[in-house]
């Protein structure tokens, strides 16, 4: 079966951001980028049902601007097949448009199995899947620790709030990826070599018919309240002390 | 301006979060409806009757509800949503599993993980694991959102006297089906309303070491206990004690962090607790910045010498 996987372009999960001094947003300007961390567990289980006979394609698409080619040459270094770049403006679009993107890419592809982050590491809305899900019609397994394809079905064991759900899906599904769901491996020189020659396709959001103005306006961001800065405590005694008759929390 | 409350509960008991969301939806103003999608939930929607500054309660009473699937719980949302100019639901597993969906069957975008009603469509929400805070305005004709339940005081779950409703199923979608469930059990409190959360992270050096360290002092505290990423990926403590930008959001009264360095992903889940201690070796240690009290210091002689002087 054909595995579609979606992944985006953000800034590295290491690096600090800063609000602009304008609060128009936070400054990417020579700030490191690189493939959402959640996305590439979505790759990395792909490849690794790809590897156990199960999925026999792997698709990657990637909607941003022009550097995301990036990402999907990662993405195809780490076992992807080819690669579609559905080229936006990335502060235009809502979790809705990417969603209504991701649905024209499916009618085209029809693949069996739709893998995503859960959430990126940017804008922190973990809705994408889900949209997808109710889009497609399809079910949906989030926050998936493990994947288990059974002829027709998928298993996915979800963590939820208070352990793990294990629920069984029709395909076409939705899978959203959790941290637990595997360990991402490194793309080796010659897969990344390899990576450069295989398919790239560039599309718009107008290829699928979608207008990419989200109807959500960000007004105004902002850096978060700075906490005051704390005191180092010398003993336990000192520390129980503090706790007891200054910060009166025990 | 009506508001439609999406109730969290296990078929027995109304999730203290829900209270976090109609405190949010006071904020907004206007008529709030609750609605109670389960399997033999009467005792739910009897106790969302009771809630303070809940008009009306509806059940929605069907073996397609029994376990939140998102596929059926969506489906019936979005056939009563138009009706209403905002839907909410707790920023929970349960909440960000089923509502993104109900928005995209309904055609509207969606807000997650709110922290601050400005206006009835302008909302503040953290981005970059908490490192800015952005305020939204939404042009929908329906406002759907998640709460983040540790920014708003839960409103009080008695007093109120709303009528019940039965509210037809939508039916099951047929596409998922319910297989198994794995619930880790606690005697103490639960994480995100605890007062006083003690987290491990890596530093505690292993589960048995976690548990021998960190028990005598939760005990002592009546605290929850909560954990690292770290803490979780080296198997220490199971996943659902995460605090994190990707595991829980936790703002009690007081954490103490034992062994845990501060990782921007972390940090995300605790920093707007009201009192921070870190009990760390690593005088370098980020998470030291955001701590109101922090002690350098080897964790296996300074917890239990805390524990024997609280």
């Amino acid at each position: 079966m054909k595995a579609l996987v979606a992944v985006k372009r953000v800034v590295d999960a290491n690096v600090k951001v800063r609000v602009k001094p304008d609060n128009s947003g936070v400054d990417l300007t020579n700030v490191k980028m690189s493939i959402n961390p959640f996305c590439e567990i979505a790759v990395e289980e792909a490849v690794r049902l790809k590897e156990k006979g199960t999925v026999s394609e792997i698709v990657v698409v990637s909607i941003g601007p022009k550097e995301a080619q990036e990402q999907i040459r990662s993405s195809m270094a780490l076992g992807a097949d080819r690669g579609i770049l559905v080229e936006a403006d990335d502060s235009q679009l809502g979790a809705l448009e990417v969603a209504k993107i991701l649905k024209g890419v499916v009618d085209a592809e029809q693949p069996q199995l739709i893998l995503l982050g859960k959430q990126a590491i940017d804008d922190d809305s973990n809705q994408v899947g889900q949209m997808l899900g109710a889009l497609l019609g399809a079910g949906q397994g989030t926050f998936a620790s493990a994947v288990k394809v059974e002829g027709d079905k998928v298993q996915v064991t979800r963590e939820i709030d208070g352990g793990l759900q294990t629920v069984e899906l029709a395909l076409p599904a939705i899978i959203t990826t959790d941290l637990r769901l595997n360990e991402p491996r490194y793309a080796a020189l010659p897969n990344i070599m390899k990576a450069r020659k295989k398919p790239l396709d560039t599309k718009s959001p107008a290829d699928y018919g979608v207008n990419p103005a989200t109807k959500l306006k960000t007004v105004k961001v902002e850096a978060p309240a700075e906490r005051k800065a704390g005191v180092q405590v010398k003993s336990v005694d000192e520390l129980v002390e503090k706790l007891k008759n200054e910060a009166k929390v025990i | 301006m009506s508001i439609l409350v999406i109730a969290e509960h296990d078929n027995k008991a109304l999730n203290g979060a829900t209270l976090n969301v109609v405190a949010a939806a006071q904020k907004i103003g206007g008529d709030i409806t609750v609605l109670v999608a389960g399997s033999g939930a009467q005792a739910v929607a009897d106790q969302a009757a009771k809630v303070a500054g809940v008009s009306k309660v509806l059940l929605a009473d069907d073996a397609a509800y029994a376990n939140q699937l998102a596929e059926n719980v969506a489906k019936l949302v979005a056939s009563i949503g138009s009706g209403y100019s905002h839907i909410l639901a707790a920023s929970t597993t349960t909440g960000k599993n089923i509502l993104p969906r109900a928005a995209a069957l309904l055609d509207v975008s969606m807000i997650t993980d709110i922290i601050a009603v400005d206006s009835a469509n302008t909302f503040k929400r953290p981005i970059y694991a908490g490192n800015a805070i952005a305020t939204v305005q939404s042009d929908e004709s329906i406002v759907v959102a998640t709460v983040r339940g540790t920014a708003f005081d839960p409103v009080a779950a008695e007093g109120g006297s709303a009528a019940v409703e039965a509210l037809a199923s939508a039916g099951d979608a047929g596409i998922s089906k319910f297989v198994s469930e794995e619930i880790v059990k606690s005697e103490r409190p639960e994480l995100t309303a605890a007062r006083i959360v003690v987290s491990g992270g890596r530093g505690v050096g292993s589960g048995e070491n976690y548990h021998t360290v960190l028990d005598p002092l939760a005990d002592k505290l009546g605290a929850a206990q909560g954990a690292s990423r770290a803490a979780v990926d080296a198997g220490f403590v199971p996943n659902d004690m995460q605090v994190g930008q990707t595991g829980k959001i936790v703002a009690p009264e007081l954490y103490i962090a034992v062994g845990i360095s501060g990782a921007i992903q972390h940090l995300a889940g605790m920093k707007e607790s009201k009192v921070i201690v870190a009990i760390n070796k690593d005088e370098e240690a980020p998470i030291n910045a955001v701590a109101d009290y922090w002690l350098v210091g080897d964790l296996n002689t300074v917890v239990p010498e805390l524990v024997s002087k609280i």
